[in-house]
């Protein structure tokens, strides 16, 4: 059946983030080749409009207003809300990221639908879209649908291949006037402390430290290793709950659950809890002093000896690497 | 200051998952407070301790979940109530809960509503927004800070990583991450004065709901468990030929670098 998918194209920094293109893949494979729209809202967005086109959306429709410069889920869902009622969508995917856990719920209980959040897959089965999701924080998956209502998705980053951006693609980019209102929430100040390097939930390679990096300073190494690849650090619960790090940065069931292309276990046992938040990673390496470590039960390769040995000579090898590459 | 805590029982953390019959295996597993709620939980005793009022601790599930309201009243909330669904419901989704809390809640003049910003099984983190929109009121999510001056709340929220300090007002429902406080055990005296608090059970009839009401609207085909991981190879040699293997791999064999 061909229905008409809505997409969320989020944008930060002024440009459109990577899993807005993998969301647009989802809507392509949700409509059955009917319309994929993508939407944009915010302060001043409509430039981008060309670019969710060129990865797929047949067009575009942005909803600008200075109230939406900054992301309050009361004026976003104004917007999108007023683009629901224009576009009569069947489908409507988000990113799961924070704005998109924070804004689909919000939608979905007003229009009294469905949400399937943080899918890692779909597919079409039997007329109905059929999604993936893990439960348990991974340590089990499910495939579910919705039933009732427009069907709503958040899709995991990093999860569903975004298309080839086409260059030579183009459709109309249109703007559509709503008032915004009564904004009962006003954000005061944003405290950047994920500025340096790249986002953990998004990075294709992750380099982690568990107690085994003992200090805060401890971490200095892995990320050098994680420069020289431009990935994001990372930690266990253990390295968070001694301070060595913040708990934004804790990877397990409390904590995010990552599934990057590499992840680097460095001093981590590999307690279950962790496990659940990082073994659906691609490939996995873990370097631990002991052998016996839980983690080496799921790593893909494995160096037992001391992280704080392992870790630079890891980094001088890629770089290595990298320059002959 | 009239506060409600929103609160899930959930398999223990160290519990490893099983399937039978097509369903998570419950057979034998331990359950606790979703952690997240343990932080929700924790905020809604500091900010009554601070300004005075009733806590008053919800959960919609089934006659087990008696054991863990028992706990957050050891904790240091005054009041408990458990709507079973266990004879009404039988596979809801978050809109069944959103929709019963939210029916609960509708004439409860609740000021502030705390719950976990996500529970550690179904891993939605739907129901906290859904009823917030659902009763009309503000909410923020993954919160690290809660600070309430009148009828001003200063929140400050963690945006992957980023925190974000925003201004709103009650009545307000947020959900608590993980860095928000550090949760108390019950004390030997809390769990004794648990004992006598009130523990109030409904079920959907004394709501006016129906199960038509709360139907799901999405359904679970199927539940399954992941290809299991076999353990690789640990590398051996000298530690520096390790290390260039372990590159080579990476970049000839996994092809990840």
């Amino acid at each position: 059946m061909a229905r008409k998918v809505l997409v969320l194209g989020e944008v930060r920094d002024g440009s459109l983030r990577n899993v807005s293109f993998e969301a647009v893949a989802a809507a392509k494979t949700s409509s059955e080749g009917g319309e994929v729209v993508g939407v944009l809202v915010g302060e001043s967005v409509s430039g981008l409009g060309a670019e969710l086109i060129q990865y797929g959306a047949d067009r575009v429709v942005a909803v600008e207003d200075e109230k939406l410069k900054q992301y309050t889920s009361d004026g976003f869902s104004q917007a999108l809300l007023a683009v629901i009622e224009a576009e009569k969508p069947e489908g409507i995917i988000f990113g799961h990221t924070a704005l998109g856990k924070d804004l689909s719920p919000k939608i979905a209980a007003k229009l009294g639908s469905g949400l399937i959040s943080d899918a890692t897959g779909l597919e079409v089965s039997g007329g109905n879209l059929v999604f993936t999701r893990p439960i348990y924080s991974g340590k089990a998956f499910e495939k579910k649908i919705v039933t009732d209502g427009i069907v709503f998705a958040t899709i995991r980053p990093n999860n569903i291949a975004p298309l080839e951006k086409d260059e030579a693609r183009s459709g109309d980019v249109s703007t559509l006037s709503v008032e915004i209102k009564d904004l009962r929430s006003i954000v005061k100040e944003v405290v950047r402390k994920a500025s340096e390097g790249v986002d953990l939930s998004e990075a294709k390679v992750i380099i982690a430290g568990g107690r085994g990096v003992k200090s805060a300073e401890g971490f200095e190494p892995l990320k050098e290793l994680a420069n020289v690849l431009n990935g994001a650090v990372g930690a266990s619960r253990g390295a968070c709950d001694a301070d060595y790090c913040d708990y934004s940065l804790q990877i397990g069931q409390t904590g995010k659950v990552v599934t990057p292309d590499l992840y680097i276990a460095c001093g981590i046992s590999g307690a279950i809890q962790h496990l659940a938040g990082m073994s659906n990673s691609k490939v996995i390496v873990a370097i631990n002093k002991d052998p016996e470590a839980n983690i080496f039960n799921v790593a893909d390769y494995g160096i037992v000896g001391d992280l704080f040995e392992v870790v630079p000579m890891l980094t001088e090898e890629f770089k290595k690497l990298l320059v002959n590459a | 200051m009239n506060i409600y805590v929103l609160m899930k029982r959930t398999f223990d953390t160290e519990e490893k998952i099983t399937i039978a019959g097509g369903q998570i295996n419950e057979e034998g597993a331990e359950f606790i407070i979703n952690p997240y709620d343990e932080y929700a939980i924790e905020e809604a005793i500091q900010v009554r301790d601070e300004h005075g009022g009733e806590v008053t601790v919800i959960s919609v599930g089934n006659e087990e979940a008696e054991k863990q309201l028992r706990t957050a009243l050891a904790m240091g909330a005054d009041k408990a109530v458990l709507i079973n669904t266990e004879d009404d419901v039988e596979n809801g989704d978050q809109f069944t809960t959103a929709k019963i809390l939210a029916e609960y809640l509708k004439d409860k003049d609740a000021d502030l509503i705390l719950g976990g910003n996500v529970a550690i099984d179904g891993g939605s983190g739907q129901v906290g927004p859904r009823v917030a929109e659902l009763l009309g009121i503000s909410y923020v999510t993954t919160i690290t800070n809660l600070e309430i001056s009148g009828d001003t709340a200063t929140v400050v929220r963690d945006v992957e990583g980023d925190s974000e300090t925003i201004e709103t007002k009650l009545p307000l429902l947020v959900t608590a991450q993980q860095g928000l406080n550090e949760p108390r055990y019950p004390s030997l005296p809390g769990i004794m004065k648990a004992k006598k608090k009130p523990l109030e059970e409904l079920e959907l009839d004394d709501l006016d709901l129906d199960e038509d009401d709360v139907e799901a609207k999405t359904k679970t085909i199927e539940i399954y468990l992941p290809p299991k991981k076999e353990a690789g190879k640990v590398l051996e040699g000298e530690l520096a030929d390790q290390v260039k293997e372990l590159v080579n791999l990476l970049h000839t064999e996994a092809k990840v670098v």
